[in-house]
Order: structure tokens, then C-alpha cells, then sequence
């Protein structure tokens, strides 16, 4: 297993590039731990979670077919969570003191967690007032975050809900080189999107290379025009960040001028955020990954990232990840050698896959994509397990998004953020049951009670309605 | 052998209507849509169309190359019920996309099939998948009327259209009061005022451009073209979601005798369910959108196809919109869920045949192909071979027969993943000489 040493890489490609930097970044020590507070971004405590998990009873599914999210399968297994974590899983677990589900013939996962997200951003309905997620006035936008744009009304989400998703990751779009900062959801209704942040998750930064940035600024006559003028823009903007970080760092700790745009870079640099990185074609992934070892940075995931499986020895070398859809392709240029195995070569190169909808009716079935992918791997002759692919909408995306000491897993002490479905989830006839999210059960397929409507469709057509 | 027939298929010069070959698929299950699936059965097929559906895997006469078919799956090839493969290779690509001429003063004349194109690397794609022929649709450019579609068969060495001029396809509801000046009351008119001149061309009536009274935006080209909608000889497919406006639209029948209406996508369909089967016009629609994407699709939901299908709609699945709208693969995928969704409390979805109908005999009744969509005697030979059951996400066709003709299941991304398959031995030549 590829063991994605995220902020350990981060510090490890401050080294390689030869960084003059002395401030140790808070390298935690399991990969899988966000970077903690530092002692630097004025930032650090700005818009912070104010997410708090529902109640829920203890909980036992028993007989059912688990799959851990780690690649792991228990048949006729069982698993227990209360307060809000996971506290066995197993054979059997303890029953006492708890509420019990048969699951016969049903299956039992982590919640699935979307690393590509606009829910929020680009919400339903699709109207211009609520396009929300390209800060489209210049190409260098850091300073811009996905969060304050995140309508919590979103009928998206409990669309998603019900689809077995239970975090996702909010990005801003891809019109820009510096799109801004993503933010990690709990997959939760709340009034505000404060309410519904993980606690104690990574920001993003979100990048773009390639045809969008080009596209949309070129066509206004405008840096970037061409793939030349994206890559000087971009360095350009790290040499920046790079002399910031300086300037603090000489400032020993007294203020200077703030400036949003170079924190969250200078941020970047520290490894404390971590960059999800759109771009489609391999030689540009490649380049990226230069100026990333040039200015001391690590790219955490490669997004969209159709030709992944050009270069998956690469990507795996560098400890990169590679989130995907299973089969989008040819709808332009940079998407034109688009392969139907595209997860699973990625996967079975070593590297990490991920499968990721970046769209309000994917993010659905997420299940569905990530069987088509396996599927499709099995007949080039891959021998990849059910199990094992599941890990591309479990643990992998949880340790690109720096959260998978909390969730991406069924383990004791992990976040109780855990779906049955009626049948095996890689079946196209299958659907989640039942969903939990920190042990609280907010849906269920069986009971209209536990169904979300957002405050945006009551009193429309078809409000409540099965969809 | 599979190779072979491909060979010989391109060097055809014509519809590969004249089957090389005489096959007997043997021991399959094969659904016929035309009774029972038969557990375990044999179909022949001959001279390009099926000539014997028998239950058992006896009996293959001599001269039959015989296709081992126990342990899968028989059916007929998948019609997609609307698309856009064969007329854009790279849809965001400009100067490689067909579907819209919105600087064309002509609208209504358009006519797709003069841009299809056989060699389009999305065929053998879809090909691959089981579609053995699509419905493909323009988009509208500069008017509500995009065009006249065409229909298309997806065998190697096609070189026209199995139709030309199949249709005409018109926007409504939002996208059409965009394009009509900014309102529902404008698209009305435009839509209706171009039937009226077409009227007027039928009548041997003067040409508008010579009437002071008449509004002079409808050529002269897109008049006579939409004769033929007037005299239902071809159907008017209409795009629509919200509940009132197909309810406007359903009175363009009765306005215009003869017109044959079909709705498009129709999102909000189940609100007015019984007014569409009552007018008994049919319905084609991806059937997978749940959100409220539009304040003309508030109302969506995955139940809307058997809600539909339930009030005695005819239903076909299609991909009408750009970003599927060249993958109509994923048809059998969207038709298992909604299998999935009947199996939904309070959720109304399809049964399994009613579902597989929907991606074969639904769009052949429509469109009437009266041969296709089913496996009887005399039907087209377009038979697919699946893995296993073909609305699963695991299976995969092992055989694709159009007019008796087995097709490679090559394509240029079989290609490309075969050049890169992981696990290959390391090569003293770059990677561009690996095929």
C-alpha cells in the first residue's frame, strides 16, 4: 500500500527542494494527522467549526458483509458504535446496551466521502446568483474561501445523504490558477456552513492547470493564454509566497501588513494546507510536480486527472494522490485519451485512487462509479477486490484531505460515520438503508422522518418527495 | 476471427445490411422482449435479422458458426433514445462539434445527418458497450428549433444515416424563452409562428418575405422544412421539464392535426402524468435527475419514469444533455436504478423488463423501427452477448452482432489502455511504439 505520507511529504519536499526554511513545520507523526495549529497563519482562528455532532443510541449491526474502507472484508461480521465513535467491529461485538439491526444480506461501509465537491458552492437550483464558485475577476485568487460561499441550503446535500456520503470536500472551481481555499464538510444540515465544517480538518488550497485557466483569461486578453503563461503565473505567485514567508519569518513573530493571498500560500509552504490540484493531461501533472519541488511545496491529490494512468509510477513515486471519475471523457480537449480504467491502473500501479464526482448527481452514486471503475479493470485482467476498491471512496480520499485519523474507516475510535445498504453497494440495484453520521442516524430509506428537506423545497412541487 | 469480420466490414462501401456470416447463439438467457425470457435458449441469425428464437440449446443447423452463449446474457442491442454521438467528436472543441450552428441563419433546415460522421471514436466506444443504434438529436443555435436528427446504426462500415431527417427537435421552457427574445410568451410564438408559415408553404400560400404582416425571422428553408412536422411525417420532439409548459406543449396536437409530439427530458412529467398518457404521446428522458437544477425541474425525482410508465406512458431512456449526451453506454446503468428505485419504499420505479424495454423497444416504437428492439423472427440481427445481467454495473457485452455482422469491440481507448496496462515488461523503445 502506497502509505501517502502527506504532511511528512510536505516537509520532505521543503527538503528536497533545499528550502531555506527553519521553521520546522508541525510534521505530526502518523500520516494520516492534519496539520495542527502553528505558531504562524493569522488565520488560524478564523471560521473555525462550529459543527456538533447529533445524539444517537448505541448501535450493533450484526450478520451483515463489512467492508472496513482499508480494503478489509468480514463476512457474517458485526459492528458496534456509541457516542459517536466506532467501538468494535468484528465477528461479533458486544450487544448489550444497544440498539441491534440484523443485517442479513446487507452490507455495512464507512460513510462515503467526496474529495471533489461544489455542493454549496454551485447549488441547486443552478441559477447565475447562485454560481458561486469561480472567483472569475483574476487567475491568482488564493485569498478567496469555498466555505464562505457554501449555501447550507443546498438540496444537494441530502441528496448526497442519501447516496451514502457523508463528508465531502467543497472546492472552489477551476477558472482560476489559485482557485482559493476548499473546506471539508460533514456531510450535516446546519444554518450556517460553520455549522456543518469538520472539526479540526484541513483547509485546501485549489489549483488548476490547463485549458480553463488559459481559456477564460486568454479569451479576455488576459494572463494566462497558453499552457507557458499558466506555469509563469503560478511560479511567479510562489516566488511571492516564498518572499512572504521570509519577510515573517525575519519579523520574529511582530506583525506585518497582512496580505490573504500570500497566508494562505505561505500556509501552503508550511504544509499546514493541503493542495487539490485540478489537471488532466499527464505531462502537465508532471510539470506541476516540478514547481512544487522548486518552491517547497507537496501537491496532496491530482483532481480530475484523466491521464492519471500515463503516469501512475509517478504518482505513486511522489506520493501523490489521483482522484478520478470512473469514465468521463472527451467532452474537451485535455479529457480526449480518457480510459475506462483509469481507477483501477492507478490502483493497481500502487498509487492512490480516488473516486470523486465533482458533480451534484455523481456525488449520488459514488457506489455506482467505483464499481463500473473495478469492473472495468476486471476485464483488462486487474484482479482487484470489492473490498479493496472500496478503499477509493473511503480511507483514500480521508488521507488526501488530511482527515483519516477521524473517518475513511470502520476502527475503534473513528468517527461512527457508517452506511447499510440494502445489498452490495457495488450492485447498481443497492442503495443505502440506512446512514449515520457521528452514531447519529440522519436517514433512513425506510422511514420519511429521516429523510432531509432543505428549507429551499418546502412548499415547492414534490416537496418531500421519494427521490 | 473478431478481427477479421472488422476487416471486412471496413471495406465495405455500403450499410453492412448483407450478413458475412450465419450464427447460432447457443444456451444464453435471452430476453426477447417479445415474451418470457427464455432460460437458456438459441437464436439464429441470418441474412442480417434473426431467424429462429427457440427455447433449449438444441438443433444448430449446419453452416451456423456456432457462439457459446451458456452462463450469459441474450438481448437485443441497445437503442439509445436520444444522443449526440456521430456528430461530435470533441464536444468542447469547436471546429469537431456538429450539434449547433447558433451563427446559422437557418434553424428548422438544419439537418443532422449531413454531419455524421462513421469514424467518430465515440461509436466503437458505445458500440462496445451494446448500442447498436441511436437517435441523435441537434442543439438548438440560434432559434428554439435546432434541427432535424437523424438515426443511426452504430455497425462498422456505416456510411449514412439509417435515417435522414428522422425528426425535428425543438427547445421549450427556459432554454427556449432564452433564445426567443426572454420569455415563455415569446417561445410560444416563435415556436407556433413557425408551424403557421409552414402552414402557409403547404397551402402554396405566399411566402412570408412577401407578406408586410408576417414576421420575417422563418426562412424560407426552415418553413418547408417543418411541412414535414406538420404532416407528421416526422415527429416534433420537444425539450420540456416543468409541469405548465408540458401542458402548453400538449396542445400543439390538437392546434396542428396530424403533428406527432414527443417530449424530451419532461423532468416534472409525473405531475402531469395522466395528461401525457391521456394525449398519448411518449417520452424520452435520462430518468436519473432527482434535484431542483432549474425552477423549471423543482419537481424532479427518480420516480418520475415509472410514475410515468405506470399512468401508460411510453417511455425510452435517452442522454439528451451535453455532458452524457455522448455516452449512452450508461443507459443499461440508468435503466438498473430504476429497477433500484422500485424497490424503494414509497419510491416508484420499473420492473427489470420493464426497464430493458425502455432502453430498446421503447425508443423502436417510437421511432418506429418496427424491427428493432426485440428478438423474433425477422427482427434485426442487432444482438448483444453480456457477461452476465446487462443493467449490472459488472457486466460487460462479450459479443456485439448489428444486422448479423459481429463487430469488434475495439476502440481507440481499448487501445490506449492496453498500451499502458500495468504490469507490462519494460520495453528499449518509448512507450508511442507499443500497439
Amino acid at each position: 500500500m502506497k502509505a501517502v505520507m502527506l504532511a511528512t511529504g510536505a516537509a520532505l519536499g521543503l527538503l528536497l527542494a533545499g528550502c531555506a526554511t527553519t521553521q520546522k513545520a508541525s510534521a505530526p507523526s502518523t500520516p494520516s494527522a492534519p496539520p495542527g495549529p502553528g505558531a504562524m497563519a493569522a488565520d488560524e482562528g478564523a471560521f473555525r467549526s462550529t459543527y456538533k455532532a447529533w445524539p444517537g443510541t448505541a448501535t450493533v449491526i450484526r450478520n451483515v458483509t463489512i467492508f472496513d474502507g482499508l480494503g478489509g472484508r468480514i463476512d457474517n461480521g458485526a459492528v458496534r458504535f456509541e457516542a459517536g465513535k466506532v467501538v468494535a467491529v468484528g465477528q461479533t461485538v458486544l450487544e448489550t446496551n444497544a440498539t441491534v439491526i440484523d443485517g442479513a444480506g446487507k452490507w455495512v461501509t464507512p460513510g462515503i466521502i467526496d474529495i471533489h465537491s461544489h455542493l454549496g458552492n454551485y447549488p441547486s437550483p443552478g441559477v447565475q446568483a447562485h454560481s458561486d464558485g469561480n472567483e472569475v475577476t483574476g487567475p491568482v485568487r488564493p485569498e478567496v474561501w469555498a466555505v464562505h460561499a457554501v449555501w447550507p441550503q443546498d438540496p444537494g446535500f441530502g441528496r448526497a445523504l442519501a447516496g451514502g456520503v457523508t463528508a465531502l470536500h467543497v472546492l472552489p472551481g477551476s477558472a482560476n490558477l489559485f482557485g482559493g481555499r476548499g473546506v471539508t464538510l460533514k456531510n450535516v444540515y446546519g444554518r450556517t456552513a460553520q455549522d456543518m465544517m469538520m472539526p479540526d480538518a484541513p483547509w485546501s488550497l485549489k489549483m488548476a492547470c490547463g485549458e480553463n485557466p488559459k481559456r477564460v483569461y486568454g479569451s479576455r486578453n488576459q494572463m494566462p493564454g497558453s499552457r507557458m503563461g499558466n506555469v509563469a503565473m503560478m511560479r511567479q505567485t510562489w516566488a511571492n509566497a516564498r518572499d512572504y514567508k521570509a519577510r515573517v519569518a525575519s519579523n520574529k513573530g511582530a506583525p506585518i501588513r497582512r496580505d490573504l493571498q500570500l497566508e494562505t500560500l505561505a500556509a501552503v509552504l508550511d504544509g499546514k494546507i493541503l493542495v487539490q490540484n485540478h489537471c488532466y493531461r499527464a505531462d502537465e501533472m508532471a510539470n506541476v510536480i516540478q514547481m512544487s519541488k522548486e518552491f517547497g511545496y507537496k501537491v496532496t491529490a491530482f483532481h480530475h486527472a484523466v491521464e492519471a494512468y500515463k503516469i501512475a509510477d509517478l504518482l505513486k513515486a511522489e506520493g501523490i494522490c489521483a482522484a478520478l471519475w470512473a469514465d468521463w471523457w472527451g467532452f474537451k480537449m485535455e479529457s480526449y485519451d480518457g480510459i475506462q480504467e483509469n481507477l483501477p491502473f492507478v490502483h493497481a500501479s500502487g498509487a492512490c485512487a480516488i473516486t470523486h464526482s465533482d458533480d451534484a448527481n455523481g456525488i449520488q452514486r459514488l457506489n455506482q462509479e467505483t464499481a463500473k471503475a473495478l469492473a472495468n479493470g476486471r476485464r483488462m485482467g486487474l484482479q482487484i477486490r470489492d473490498e479493496e476498491a472500496w478503499q477509493w471512496v473511503a480511507i483514500n480520499p480521508a488521507r488526501a484531505l488530511g482527515i483519516a485519523d477521524k473517518v475513511g474507516s470502520l476502527e475503534p475510535g473513528k468517527q461512527a460515520d457508517v452506511v447499510l445498504w440494502n445489498g452490495n453497494p457495488l450492485s447498481v440495484y443497492s442503495r443505502p438503508e440506512k446512514v449515520w453520521v457521528d452514531g447519529a442516524l440522519l436517514y433512513d430509506s425506510n422511514d420519511p422522518k429521516r429523510r432531509p428537506v432543505s428549507d429551499f423545497e418546502l412548499g415547492q412541487p414534490g416537496e418531500g418527495d421519494r427521490k | 476471427m473478431r478481427g477479421l469480420v472488422f476487416a471486412l466490414v471496413l471495406g465495405a462501401a455500403a450499410l453492412p445490411a448483407l450478413a458475412q456470416d450465419r450464427v447460432a447463439i447457443v444456451g444464453g438467457k435471452v430476453v426477447t422482449n417479445a415474451g418470457a425470457i427464455l432460460e437458456g435458449g438459441t437464436v439464429l441469425l441470418s441474412d442480417g435479422v434473426v431467424v429462429r428464437v427457440e427455447p433449449g440449446s438444441a438443433a444448430v443447423p449446419a453452416g451456423y458458426r456456432s457462439v457459446d452463449a451458456r452462463g450469459k446474457w441474450v438481448t437485443p442491442g441497445i437503442i439509445a433514445g436520444i444522443s449526440q454521438i456521430g456528430v461530435s467528436e470533441v464536444n468542447a472543441v469547436n471546429e469537431a462539434n456538429d450539434t449547433e450552428a447558433d451563427r446559422s441563419p437557418a434553424s428548422a433546415a438544419l439537418m443532422l445527418d449531413g454531419a455524421f460522421n462513421p469514424s467518430e471514436t465515440s461509436i466503437p466506444i458505445n458500440r462496445a458497450e451494446g448500442v447498436t443504434a441511436a437517435i441523435v438529436a441537434p442543439s438548438p443555435g440560434r432559434t428554439l428549433y435546432a434541427g432535424q436528427g437523424a438515426i443511426i446504426s452504430l455497425a462498422a462500415g456505416a456510411t449514412e444515416p439509417v435515417r435522414a431527417r428522422a425528426f425535428q427537435y425543438v427547445a421549450y421552457g427556459e432554454a427556449g424563452a432564452q433564445l426567443a427574445g426572454g420569455s415563455r410568451p415569446a417561445a410560444w410564438i416563435e415556436l407556433t409562428n413557425a408551424l403557421e408559415e409552414a402552414k402557409r408553404v403547404q397551402n402554396n400560400l405566399a411566402f412570408p418575405m412577401r407578406d408586410q404582416h408576417r414576421d420575417l425571422r422563418v426562412t424560407r428553408e426552415d418553413a418547408e422544412a417543418l411541412t414535414l412536422v406538420l404532416r407528421g411525417a416526422q415527429p416534433l420532439l420537444v425539450r420540456v421539464d416543468r409541469a405548465s409548459d408540458i401542458r402548453q406543449v400538449l396542445k400543439l396536437p390538437a392546434m396542428y392535426p396530424g403533428l406527432r409530439l414527443v417530449l424530451v427530458s419532461a423532468n416534472e412529467g409525473w405531475m402531469v402524468a395522466s395528461e401525457i398518457a391521456r394525449a398519448q404521446v411518449p417520452v424520452i428522458t435520462l430518468g436519473m435527475d432527482n434535484l431542483p437544477g432549474s425552477f423549471e425541474a423543482l419537481g424532479s425525482t427518480m420516480s418520475n419514469v415509472g410514475r410515468l410508465v405506470a399512468a401508460g406512458v411510453t417511455v425510452a431512456l435517452g442522454t439528451p444533455d451535453l455532458d452524457a449526451s455522448f455516452q449512452p453506454r450508461l443507459l443499461p446503468h440508468y435503466a438498473g436504478n430504476m429497477v433500484a428505485q422500485a424497490r424503494l419504499p414509497g419510491a416508484v420505479g420499473l420492473s427489470w423488463e420493464q426497464a430493458f424495454a425502455a432502453i430498446t423497444l421503447a425508443p423502436a416504437k417510437i421511432f418506429g423501427l418496427g424491427s428493432q428492439g426485440s428478438l423474433k423472427p425477422g427482427a434485426a440481427g442487432d444482438v448483444v452477448v453480456w457477461s452476465g445481467d446487462p443493467l449490472e454495473l459488472s457486466t460487460h457485452p462479450e459479443h456485439v452482432f448489428i444486422r448479423g455482422v459481429e463487430q469488434s469491440l475495439e476502440s481507440r481507448q481499448t487501445k490506449l489502455a492496453r498500451r499502458y496496462l500495468p504490469g507490462q515488461p519494460a520495453s528499449d523503445l518509448p512507450v508511442e511504439y507499443r500497439r
